[in-house]
Formats: structure tokens, C-alpha cells, sequence
């Protein structure tokens, strides 16, 4: 073990590489298309007069001119600076980055999925339409809710479908859509809940956490009234912790006559242990990029799809696939009551086929052992870490842990001087990738650690001794840590000089007009 | 044998010194704080976990219900359409270093994504001509909704006035995204003739409470807006905004739209080595003038250039102005975007630097022969009009029929192995039977001469 955690286990690879437009050279090409058939160019003539002068583009753009295998070598040079789920653990809390199967990527690349357009006749996609439906009944079952819609493309377009359908329920069902302006909060959400709640014209009120680090059930009693529409819960919350309280908190919102908005961003820990639909909730957004394993892409894409109750169905976005008696499938968009279309067409189809393959592949069976065994790997890393001279875990301190921990590097800062943004750059070195770090804001030096289920138990025990090691150099050779990294492609970055607006350079053509002054 | 699977590295005896190293006697300890009445008492009534072969299996047979497009024998667009994708751009694209990353926190460990991302806003840039463009958005559709939230922040103004031939479901998500805060949308009329928009309702609608015009060009119905300085001046005139929705692809022929003076420009970025996959992931383009009141209100995400903090100062990338984004703003934030579609973005990136300066132009003029190639032809049939209207256009046009309906032009192209545009009867009726036709760089002129003469063959049916 000790020569594992050597922070020589791991060197990124460096390319001091140009950008694409310094490769760029006068007359080089990456591309041909065939040459015009000579009918087509009798019959349509001079193309000069088909584009009106006044929209003809002047000035070529001032796009490189590389050679396919330069191309390919600069992207793969660049690839190799990059890391990834992979190479190696990547335990950033509330993403959960777990294994993306190869398989995922060979359903979703069959050219019959790839080359399938949004209008063709229904006649000839009935397979999409098919991988569709049937998810939208597992994902049905899996959350205990009514219906879904699968069209958000992501968990912040899913929350803001969702709170548009609350607003719609206050609008056509209680009709006190007027006097309903309040989202209630919890100051631990991530911070697309409120952000979502905002674009849907909806004013915030912050619910603070209790000493437990759980939503203040007196907060909302005392928050929750006539003006408040509903309330969103992230449940297991981001201290890793499940809500216990959440049948009271139910009860206290729909009593002021509001309806409980479910998170499910941390929805690893609970399939087939526990629905939201059996919780009192009535809208809840899955993120199929976390729990379904579909990759992240380094940024997306994600499907963010929302499950109702069955009184919210009608408010649904454009449109539903329905299926007939003859087995077949269609899209129905005659839906008077929906909130409206909130994608151009049916959401990230690429992502939900990746999501059915993953379904399907662990089942009824594997859907829970995940679960489970993500929770177990979180609790043990939790346990292990928090027992290392120098860190804790804050709140909730008899609570398991759900799929993640939020270990406080406090004690560590105040003894040594080593921060969670130090921790999080030297283990960089040793080839992990950094906890989410300085969230929730609850945690004084939080370290947000999700290890998912697919990492093994070496791995784990592998991060545990890394952060012995780490605390041991912040104590004995605390340079060494500041610093971090010395492994990677780069050395720490200047984030104040990127965003000064001296240096602030956001494109290519601003850094040459800043070259020339 | 207890229960295994290839994706879950734990065994049994792993499982049980875990629980006893951390004081746990079962697992079922370990979610002790979910009140017993939630506790899931049965399984999910979802299938039986299935091996990969038996997977691999379905997904074939699933994949078999479906018919591709890339055979050119579909004439679909509308929003997002058929266009060769090189195989350079498939291999570089599917790379897991790029697929199986997450948003890019940690820079030094990322500098690949980031500096591919920088690459991408820059190319867009120079295809766009403006400054500043985001490292990606959903859709074109949620880039035009988010585009017009920005210019009513901007501009503290509440109106918004859009052509009438644009894409109708661009302006049915933008209805959904700015309904619950009361922008008011109003559509601009447009010469039946030519597809222009009417000046002469434009300045009657005009007025100070209009943060923004927005200009698509080419339209939904494949014409071109050449009004575009007319339009810009009156927007400037009046002290709004121009928004202008592109089709990115035709920028290495038709005049970009920074170059008109458009402050946010917007394209649905799919054509660029992006499948359609059956409607998405798709590419939201989004861009702004580099002015500090634009930029700084811009939605998603951007990735500035910087250095390293010690000497010798390396060049680098990071995410940068983040201030505006929903993890640090919360409420107050620029959107709550936060996933994006980077990997489409870095699709983009690849695709544009292959094609590079010429690569644009050549099939920028690919197209526009073989679209024109196909109107000239059908218009010959008798009873078909093309294209309907007598603009000029590049990708699509509309092509009205005489004597027949749409739907059953549609439905004899089916059974002819062949697939005809969108119908466009119901949301145009002003040009009665009709469809929108797409032809791009992937038909050929085989298959162009089997749809002409597949139309003729029904027309003669009909008659």
C-alpha cells in the first residue's frame, strides 16, 4: 500500500499544445465533399445570383486551416489532459460519477437511433418511441409517481418543468395561482433550486437547517402559509443525509395548502429502498446523468426527467407518448391543459437510450444492490476519513450516511493551515479526482465525498490512506500541499487574472484584439 | 451464489468486513433513518436484471422497429436535419476522456475539456463574427427563450416582437419560459410573396417597451431576411436589441450576423457532427457582444483563458464569471442552467476545425446547388409548386401542391421507400398543401431524381 499511495502513482500527460488557430496553416485542408454532379450544375446554373448581395458573406470566416491528422492529433492530445471516470475514482459529492458501461454507448450508437429524425412518420420509429415508453413505466415504478416526462434536458430544466407544474396546479386547481408566490427553500439546496424557482417567477424564502444539519421543522411551520406555493426537498439532503422528518414536513405544506417538490440529484441511495410517490410528494426530477449512469460528458448532456401525481398529469409538457391497443406508440399533443413544449422535441433521446440499457442490464435485482452498495462505500468512506486526525463529520453525527458524506476539514485548517481547496488540489496528485468542495455552505471546509458503488473496496481503502497521507504532509511538509498539484497537466491556475476584466479573454479573436491593444 | 453483477466490484465477504469495520451489523442499518412506513416492502415491479448479451439482444430488436435517415431518402428538416458526420469527429468525439468527464471544477486536471471548450466558443466566433459565445445550451429552441429573458434584464423592457415565419415550436418553449414573468410576445407580419418580414407592421408594433426584434435567417420557411440592416437600424434606432437565429452552417456563404448587427446570436448547433438522434442531445449556440451589460447577464457557462499563478505563467483555461451562475447566485442567477451539452459542443469543435475556412464555403455551395437542384426539378411537375415563395433560400424551402393533399403526397413517398418534408399545411395554411423540404450535402442526385420523380408519379395519380 504505501508505494500505492505515492503521489508518483500517477503524472497526467502534458502537451504544451497550440490552440486549434495557431495550428492554422494557409491552404490546408481537413475535409472534401464530392464534387457537384454536372447535371445538377446545368440545371441550376450560376449559384453567384442565388444569395442576394446584401447576405452574401464578404470575408471568408476566419476559420483554421488544419490537416486531418493534425486534427486528430490535437484532440487527442487534448483528450489526454483530461480526466475522467475511466482513469480513476472521481468522488465529486452530488454528481455521482459512477462507471458509465460500455454498453451504454453501444445502444445509443446504433445508426437506426442515431439516424433517427424527430418527424419522421411514427411508422418508423417505433423503436424510440417503444425505449420511451417503457422507461417512463420503470422510472414510474422506480419514484411511485403517477407519470413522467422525459424531455428536461437536464436536472435544472426538470426542476423548472416541475415548478412551472406546481404553478399550474395553483393556477387551474386551487386557483390561487395569484396569491401563491412563495418557493420555500432549504438553505442546503444546490443552487439550481432556487435559481429554478426564480425563472418561474416564484419569490425564495430560505428555510434554515437545523443543529442536525436537517430542514428546521419549526423554520417551516412558521414559513409555510397562504402565499406559499410548495416547498423543495432534496432528499437524502446534501450533508448525505435522508430527511427523516419528511412525512411532518409533507404534512406541514400541504396543510398551508402548498405540494412537495422531491430532488432526486441524490437518488442513488434509495432505489427499491424508498419512492418519493409514497411520501406525500407531488412532483420529482431524476437526474438519468447521475443515478442511470449515462456520462456526463464534461458538462452534459444530462435528461432530467420529472415524475407527478396522478392529478398533475394533465400539466405535463407537449408531448406525451401514448400506446394504442395494437401495441404501437404515438405522440399525442393534445394536451390543453400542459405547461407547454419546454425542448424542441422530445428531450435527450441519446441519453434515455443509455439510461434503458442501464435498467435493463441491473433490474429489479441491481437497482437496489446499487443502491445499497453505494450507501455501504459512502458510509465506510465517511467513517474512515472522519476518524483521520484533523477532519470530521459534521451534523447528524449518529445518522448513516446516504450515497454521500461531508467531511469537515476544520480541525485540519486550524492547526495546520491546510485548507478543503488544498486537500482538494494535492489529491490531484495521487490520481484521485477532488471532492466537491466549500458545499453545502453548512460545512466549514466541507469535502463532499461520493465514492458511488462502483468503486471496489481497494479503491476506497486506496482514498482513505491518501487522505492519512495528506493530513501527514499538511503536519510535517505543509508546502508540499499548498502548492498541489505537482502531478497534473498545469499547475494552479489563475481564476482572479481569467476573470479581471483587464485579462478577462473569452475567445480567441478577443485575445488577438488584446494582443494588438 | 449470492446476487452479482459485472458493475458492482463488492463481494459478499467484502461487503461484511466493510459493515464490521464501521460498527454495522447489516445494511438495512445503514438506512435506519427512513421511517419504516416509506420502507419499500417489495420489489420494484421492473424486469429481472438481464446479462449484456440479452441486452445487446433487445436493443437490436428495438433498433430494428426503427428506419435511419442516412440513406439520403428523407427530406426532413425543420429544426434539425441529415448532414454527414466525418468519421474523425465520431473516433475524437467518443473519446472517454472527453465522454466520461464531469464539469470541468478541477482545471489542472481538465485542461483538455476546457481548452476544447475555449476552441469551440472561439470557432463559433469567427462563424458568428461576435465576441463572446457560451460553451453551449440545450437547444436553439431554450437559447432563444433564454436569449429574450437576457435582453429583457438588459434593457428592463417588456416586449418582444418575433417574425412570423419563424419556427413555431422555437416560440411555443419560448412562451413556456417567459409566460410565468409576464413578457409580452408579439408576432410581426410577413409578405406571403417573399417571406420577408413587413416593415410597415414592424415599425407599427415598435415601440419603447420592445427590448428586442428577433430576426431568424434563414426562416422556418428556408427564405432569407434580407432586410437585416433595414431591421437592425430600427431596433438601434428605438434603443433595442437585435437577436438574430442562424443556421450555422450556411455562415461560410451567407453574411453573418455580427456583421448585421446583432447584439445576441443564437443557432441550433446539430448540423456541426451532431446526430440527430431522434431530437437530442441537440447544441444550443448562444453568443453576445462583448459588452460588459450583455456579457454579464449571459446565461451558462464560459471559459476564459488565464495563466498559471507562479512564473513561468503557462497558459491555461478555466471557467470563468461564474458570479452569474446558479451555483454561486442562487435566485439571483443569470438562468439555472447548470448541465450543459459540452459534449456536443466539443462535436462541434472537431467538425468545425476539420472543415476549417474552406470546408464552410464548399458546403455552403454543396447545399445550395443540390436544394436548388431539387426545387428546379419539382417545379417542372405539373400541380407542384417550387419553392412556394419566391425569396431565395439556401437549405429548405417549401414546395405547395395543387389538386392532392399533403398528408397523401406524404403517405406515397412512404410506400416509395422515400420521406417527404414536414407538413406545413396546418401551421402555414396561406400556402395550402405543402411541406418544407430539406436537402442537404447527404442527397445525391439519385436520390433527388427518385423523389422528383416519385412526386410526378403522384401527381399523375391524383390527376
Amino acid at each position: 500500500m504505501a508505494d500505492r499511495i505515492s503521489s508518483r502513482r500517477f503524472r497526467q500527460a502534458y502537451w504544451k499544445e497550440p490552440l486549434i488557430f495557431e495550428l492554422s496553416e494557409p491552404g490546408m485542408i481537413g475535409h472534401t465533399f464530392p464534387s457537384i454532379d454536372s447535371d445538377i450544375i446545368d440545371m441550376v446554373g450560376d449559384i453567384d445570383t442565388l444569395i442576394p448581395d446584401v447576405l452574401k458573406r464578404k470575408h471568408a470566416p476566419n476559420l483554421p486551416e488544419v490537416s486531418e491528422p493534425r486534427v486528430v492529433r490535437h484532440f487527442t492530445r487534448l483528450s489526454q489532459m483530461n480526466f475522467s471516470v475511466t482513469q480513476g475514482t472521481y468522488p465529486l459529492g452530488s454528481c455521482t460519477m459512477k462507471y458509465n458501461p460500455a454498453e451504454n454507448e453501444f445502444s445509443a450508437n446504433l445508426s437506426s437511433f442515431l439516424w433517427a429524425h424527430p418527424y419522421q412518420d411514427e411508422s418508423q420509429v417505433q423503436g424510440s418511441l417503444e425505449i420511451m415508453w417503457e422507461l417512463e413505466q420503470w422510472l414510474s415504478e422506480i419514484t411511485g409517481m403517477s407519470a413522467i416526462t422525459l424531455q428536461p434536458a437536464a436536472g435544472a430544466q426538470g426542476e423548472f418543468t416541475g415548478v412551472l407544474i406546481i404553478r399550474a396546479y395553483h393556477k387551474c386547481i386551487s386557483e390561487e395561482c395569484e396569491q401563491r408566490t412563495e418557493m420555500l427553500i432549504p438553505d442546503a439546496a444546490h443552487g439550481t433550486n432556487p435559481a429554478s424557482a426564480a425563472m418561474a417567477g416564484y419569490k425564495v424564502v430560505v428555510i434554515p437547517s437545523d443543529k442536525e444539519g436537517l430542514v428546521d421543522l419549526d423554520a417551516v411551520k412558521e414559513a409555510a402559509g397562504s402565499s406559499t406555493a410548495g416547498l423543495m426537498l432534496t432528499n437524502p439532503n446534501t450533508i448525505g443525509v435522508f430527511e427523516k422528518n419528511i412525512g411532518e414536513i409533507s404534512g406541514i405544506v400541504h396543510d398551508a395548502g402548498g405540494l412537495l417538490y422531491y430532488d432526486g440529484a441524490n437518488f442513488n441511495a434509495i432505489m427499491g429502498i424508498t419512492r418519493p410517490g409514497d411520501m406525500g410528494v407531488a412532483v420529482v426530477h431524476l437526474n438519468l446523468h447521475k443515478t442511470f449512469s449515462t456520462p456526463h460528458g464534461g458538462g452534459g448532456p444530462g435528461a432530467g426527467p420529472v415524475g407527478v401525481v396522478k392529478e398533475l398529469e394533465q400539466f405535463l409538457p407537449i408531448p406525451r407518448i401514448r400506446k394504442r391497443n395494437d401495441g404501437s406508440f404515438f405522440f399525442d399533443y393534445d394536451l390543453p391543459q400542459s405547461i407547454g413544449h419546454v425542448q424542441s422535441y422530445y428531450g435527450n433521446f441519446g441519453v434515455l437510450v443509455r439510461a434503458y440499457a442501464y435498467a435493463l442490464a441491473l433490474g429489479k435485482q441491481g437497482l437496489k444492490k446499487v443502491s445499497e452498495t453505494a450507501v455501504l462505500n459512502a458510509n465506510y468512506v465517511a467513517h474512515h476519513i472522519s476518524n483521520l486526525d484533523g477532519f470530521t463529520l459534521p451534523f447528524s453525527k449518529d445518522a448513516p450516511r446516504m450515497h454521500e458524506g461531508v467531511i469537515s476539514a476544520e480541525a485540519l485548517k486550524e492547526s495546520t493551515g491546510i485548507t478543503a481547496m488544498d486537500i482538494a488540489k494535492r489529491l490531484l496528485d495521487f490520481g484521485i479526482h477532488a471532492p466537491t468542495i466549500y458545499f453545502p455552505l453548512i460545512v466549514n471546509e466541507a469535502l463532499m465525498i461520493e465514492p458511488t458503488e462502483t468503486e471496489s473496496k481497494e479503491e476506497l481503502d486506496l482514498m482513505i490512506e491518501v487522505y492519512r497521507e495528506i493530513a501527514k504532509e499538511a503536519r510535517e511538509s505543509p508546502d508540499i500541499v499548498k502548492s498541489a498539484p505537482h502531478s497534473t497537466a498545469i499547475r494552479r491556475l489563475d481564476e482572479y487574472y481569467a476573470a479581471h476584466p483587464k485579462s478577462l479573454t473569452l475567445s480567441w479573436r478577443i485575445h488577438k484584439q488584446k494582443q494588438q491593444g | 451464489m449470492s446476487w452479482k453483477h459485472p458493475w458492482i466490484p463488492t463481494t459478499d465477504e467484502m461487503r461484511q468486513e466493510m459493515l464490521r469495520s464501521i460498527d454495522m451489523k447489516d445494511i438495512t442499518d445503514l438506512f435506519a433513518n427512513i421511517p419504516d412506513e416509506f420502507r419499500l416492502g417489495h420489489d420494484l415491479d421492473i424486469p429481472d436484471s438481464r446479462s449484456e448479451i440479452e441486452v445487446t439482444n433487445r436493443i437490436l430488436e428495438l433498433g430494428r422497429k426503427n428506419k435511419p435517415v442516412n440513406d439520403g431518402r428523407a427530406f426532413l428538416g425543420a429544426g434539425v436535419a441529415p448532414h454527414y458526420i466525418p468519421a474523425a469527429v465520431v473516433s475524437l468525439g467518443s473519446r472517454s476522456e472527453f465522454v466520461t468527464a464531469y464539469t470541468s471544477y478541477q482545471p489542472e486536471v481538465s485542461q483538455g475539456m476546457l481548452q476544447t471548450l475555449f476552441e469551440y466558443q472561439s470557432l463559433m466566433a469567427e462563424l458568428l463574427d461576435i465576441d463572446v459565445v457560451n460553451s453551449s445550451m440545450y437547444d436553439m429552441a431554450t437559447s432563444l427563450a433564454e436569449a429574450v429573458r437576457m435582453a429583457v434584464r438588459v434593457k428592463k423592457r417588456n416586449k418582444m416582437l418575433f417574425p412570423r415565419t419563424m419556427n413555431p415550436v422555437h416560440l411555443k418553449v419560448t412562451e413556456t419560459y417567459t409566460e410565468p414573468v409576464g413578457i409580452d410576445l408579439e408576432l410581426v407580419a410577413f409578405d406571403h410573396e417573399t417571406g420577408l418580414m413587413s416593415l410597415d407592421d414592424l415599425n407599427e408594433k415598435m415601440d419603447s417597451s420592445v427590448a428586442a426584434i428577433y430576426i431568424e435567417n434563414p426562416s422556418y420557411l428556408g427564405t432569407f431576411e434580407t432586410q437585416v440592416d433595414e431591421i437592425a437600424g430600427i431596433a438601434h434606432d428605438a434603443g433595442a436589441l437585435v437577436i438574430a437565429g442562424v443556421d450555422i452552417l450556411s455562415l461560410g456563404v451567407v453574411r453573418s450576423p455580427g456583421d448585421y448587427g446583432a447584439d445576441i446570436v443564437i443557432s441550433e448547433g446539430q448540423p456541426l457532427g451532431i446526430p440527430m438522434s431522434y431530437g437530442g442531445p441537440l447544441l444550443g449556440v448562444f453568443g453576445c457582444v462583448n459588452n460588459r451589460k450583455l456579457v454579464f447577464q449571459m446565461p451558462g457557462r464560459l471559459v476564459g483563458m488565464t495563466r498559471t499563478i507562479n512564473e513561468p505563467h503557462d497558459r491555461g483555461f478555466v471557467l470563468t464569471i461564474s458570479a452569474r451562475e446558479q451555483h454561486i447566485r442562487r435566485e439571483k442567477a443569470t438562468s439555472n442552467i447548470c448541465s450543459n451539452q459540452a459534449l456536443m459542443a466539443v462535436q462541434a469543435a472537431i467538425y468545425t476545425s476539420l472543415l476549417g475556412k474552406s470546408g464552410f464555403r464548399e458546403l455552403g455551395e454543396t447545399i445550395l446547388y443540390h436544394s436548388h437542384y431539387a426545387a428546379k426539378r419539382l417545379d417542372q411537375i405539373e400541380g407542384v409548386n417550387a419553392p412556394a415563395l419566391d425569396g431565395p433560400f439556401w437549405k429548405e424551402f417549401v414546395v405547395s401542391f395543387q389538386g392532392i393533399k399533403a398528408e397523401t403526397v406524404h403517405k406515397e413517398l412512404l410506400k416509395r421507400n422515400l420521406h417527404g418534408g414536414v407538413i406545413l399545411s396546418d401551421q402555414f395554411p396561406q400556402f395550402g398543401e405543402s411541406m418544407l423540404l430539406c436537402v442537404t450535402e447527404i442527397h445525391t442526385r439519385e436520390t433527388i431524381d427518385e423523389l422528383v420523380s416519385a412526386v410526378s408519379d403522384i401527381m399523375e395519380g391524383a390527376q
